[in-house]
């Protein structure tokens, strides 16, 4: 069968079972808009393109498939570095189609030309400029599948405008033909049982799992091994929701921000079991001084990882599901052969942790409204029943922190880039792939500022997310790093309450805006938000500027100099410095 | 110093020089030097690149191994492998010392490809600890420029790097 190029890629993403593009059109990339017209795929014109990429990032986040975006050349793939930048950190499958000048003008900085492999080259998993237009299909299921599997990441395929309206027969690949990728899946099972082995004669185990777990659908099995094994459990900023908060082995979230008993008991762990983590800086601080005490077993999907930052005394490459599983296996035969393994103490000790040094905040009555209230009454009002997104900055640690996340994929964020600007429109993509889901941004005010034009797109394509806008007036974060490390000299940091005028640019772009300052009507607020239908409903939650996100562990310090923050007394600071136990 | 030499088999496709000293270079890998050439197999280039002691030779590899057109690589052991460069080395060689440089040039086993009033180019073959020292010898006569092209390796005994099994994947 003769088809365009342009037809070709459109078909091929319906083989590959595409069933939503957030794209935005233009010069290189018109030949592909017209087939689209006609395809069974849903296109979502966005207003920016860095819009589409974060959009097709939460849509990612919320399905585990793969999403899809399709712009222009040259300012439209500039758009668009950003989100792939972002889906390259936080290992998000990502398919981006860009087009690109006609291949005889490459090179000849012509108009809308950009070097768009070249640029991408970084920041993709892989790319590639299409120069044959019988290579489409090929190229398409080379990238869906390049996307999707190992560690998973954002590819991006280039393609000319004369390729897109050359004619070609159609043909579909029956197989991915790549002999320089080949990811390991299989765990090697020497290895498991050393781990299991490890595990159960560990008398201080914390199972330390990221975002892997969530991308290998490992909840279940994670869960089985730690009861199992009756290890805590801490989750990183990039696994929230891969154990049940509400489990009594969860610890929480780790980290710079994280809480007390998950740093401590990484601290004073005599093994880490870390499953689809990186031991990134924010979850290790000073590298030297992390988990002094531990073994480390490291099973990623990516080699490269492992060794990376930690030399572990047991490294597994594989799939952190199937990992799981063995080590669940390996686990019981480690205990038939050598007894049951002993944590009593240990959890005790988190336990404790966990009670006596909590997330912590003072709203007073009849003062300034704390930002952890709105997003602890969101929890509490849902039941949890809600995809939570968020930018980045202390609304993302406040959702971090008081949101109870119990299922996979209910939390969205932008980890390792740490993207302001993320949350609407990737909540934009979540709410797209789970449309019966309640999906909530808790954005902060300078991170709503980026992106909010895609509040257009959501209210004309029927997209009723729900924003909320932590808004304290400022950059919050940078203000709270020169209120601690600048002596309070505040710089360029203030954005003010009254412009833009949330609620007005809410109901501007066709949403209902609605606006909250005090304590005692946060309730009926959020109540009113999650009411509205078939638009999205935008919070202007006007809250207290000078709060800070505790506890903090400053940038390059080491965990132990953990900053419990305003709300304990000394002697509860001194208590959690020496990892007090009582009653041992 | 010690260095490390690794051969990669790469896709021969656009590019894929780009991919390559760009990744050494956002991950910090000092590149001592990197030669290119093809294959038997013209769908196939051979690189060898020489890292710095710096770098972590297991983190070069592995970060190497993630680039979907690297079809596989191997680190030479120090020892275990021939390896060899190419010079050539311009020097300054008036009639009256040129016969100290031929005979210098002759215990290296080189070969002196031009000759002009007052200088010399010679080709030399070897090792990169014997380019280097020839290269110490020459500088008193002074060196009007020179070009190295880099290591080039095959490792000892009878094995090859081969190419991986061509094993396709059926797409979900």
């Amino acid at each position: 069968m003769k088809v365009t190029g342009a037809q070709a890629l459109i078909k091929s993403l319906e083989r590959e079972g595409v069933e939503v593009v957030f794209g935005l059109p233009g010069g290189a990339i018109l030949p592909a808009y017209d087939p689209i017209r006609d395809s069974s795929i849903r296109h979502i014109l966005v207003r920016h393109e860095q819009g589409a990429g974060h959009a097709a990032e939460g849509y990612a986040w919320a399905t585990g498939r793969v999403g899809v975006c399709m712009v222009t050349s040259g300012p439209g793939a500039t758009n668009l570095v950003t989100a792939l930048c972002d889906a390259h950190m936080d290992s998000v499958p990502l398919v981006a189609i860009t087009g690109q000048v006609p291949s005889a003008a490459i090179g000849t900085d012509a108009f809308q030309e950009a070097d768009t492999t070249g640029i991408t080259m970084p920041v993709t998993k892989h790319n590639e400029l299409v120069l044959d237009p019988a290579r489409i299909p090929a190229a398409i299921a080379e990238a869906f599948h390049i996307a999707r599997t190992g560690r998973p990441g954002p590819v991006l395929v280039d393609v000319p405008k004369d390729v897109l309206q050359a004619s070609t027969e159609w043909s579909w690949p029956d197989a991915v033909d790549l002999p320089g990728y080949r990811p390991t899946v299989r765990p090697n099972a020497k290895r498991v049982r050393e781990a299991a082995a490890l595990l159960r004669a560990a008398r201080r185990p914390v199972l330390y799992v990221g975002g892997g777990v969530i991308k290998a659908d490992a909840a279940g099995p994670l869960r089985e091994l730690a009861e199992l094994a009756q290890a805590p459990v801490t989750t990183t900023l990039m696994a929230r929701g891969a154990f049940p908060d509400d489990h009594p082995l969860a610890l929480g979230m780790p980290g710079m921000h994280g809480g007390y008993a998950a740093v401590a008991a990484l601290q004073e762990a005599d093994l880490l079991v870390a499953l689809g983590a990186r031991f990134d800086d924010r979850v290790t601080g000073k590298l030297d001084a992390f988990a002094p005490k531990a073994r480390i077993v490291h099973a990623d999907i990516d080699p490269a990882e492992i060794g990376k930052n930690r030399v572990p005394d047991v490294p597994i490459v594989g799939d952190v599901r199937q990992i799981a599983q063995a080590l669940v296996a390996a686990y019981r035969e480690a205990v038939a052969t050598d007894g049951p393994g002993d944590t009593a103490g240990w959890l005790r000790a988190t336990a404790q942790w966990k009670q006596r040094f909590p997330f912590r905040y003072q709203q007073q009555p009849g003062g300034p409204l704390k930002p952890q209230l709105v997003v602890e009454r969101l929890s509490h009002l849902t039941g949890g029943d809600a995809v939570v997104v968020a930018g980045v900055g202390q609304h993302q640690m406040y959702a971090a922190q008081f949101f109870r996340f119990n299922r996979p994929r209910s939390w969205i964020n932008s980890g390792g880039l740490g993207t302001m600007g993320f949350a609407v429109p990737a909540a934009m993509g979540a709410k797209v792939a789970r449309p019966e889901e309640l999906v909530v941004a808790i954005d902060g005010d300078g991170c709503f500022q980026m992106t909010a034009q895609e509040l257009a797109t959501c209210t004309v394509e029927r997209i009723p997310i729900k924003v909320f806008i932590l808004n304290n007036a400022h950059l919050g974060m940078v203000r709270q790093w020169q209120e601690l490390f600048y002596d309070e000299r505040y710089s360029e940091v203030e954005l003010g309450w009254n412009v833009p005028d949330y609620v007005k640019l809410a109901e501007a772009y066709g949403c209902v805006g609605l606006r909250c300052d005090r304590a005692e009507d946060v309730d009926a607020t959020i109540g009113k938000a999650l009411a509205v239908e078939s638009v999205p409903a935008v919070v202007d939650f006007r809250v207290d500027s000078h709060e800070g996100v505790f506890p903090m562990i400053p940038a390059g310090r080491a965990n132990d100099e953990i900053i419990l923050g305003p709300d304990f007394s000394p002697e509860e600071q001194a208590a959690a410095t020496r990892r007090e136990v009582k009653g041992q | 110093m010690s260095r490390h030499t690794i051969s990669v088999l790469v896709a021969n496709k656009p590019g894929v020089l780009a991919r390559i000293s760009g990744m050494f270079s956002r991950r910090g890998f000092n590149i001592d030097s990197l030669a290119v050439g093809r294959t038997d197999d013209p769908e196939v280039s051979r690189m060898t690149i020489v890292v710095d002691q710096a770098a972590s030779p297991e983190q070069v590899v592995k970060q190497l191994n993630k680039l979907i057109h690297v079809l596989k690589i191997v680190e030479h052991e120090p020892g275990s492998a021939v390896e060899r460069e190419l010079l050539l080395v311009k020097v300054r060689a008036e009639p009256a010392i040129r016969f100290q440089v031929i005979e210098l040039a002759d215990v290296y086993e080189a070969k002196i490809v031009d000759v002009t009033q007052d200088t010399l180019t010679i080709q030399a073959t070897g090792s990169p600890p014997k380019i280097s020292s020839l290269l110490e010898l020459l500088a008193p006569y002074g060196i009007k420029e020179l070009a190295r092209t880099g290591c080039i390796a095959l490792g000892r005994g009878n094995r090859a790097i081969s190419e991986r099994q061509v094993r396709a994947v059926r797409p979900a």
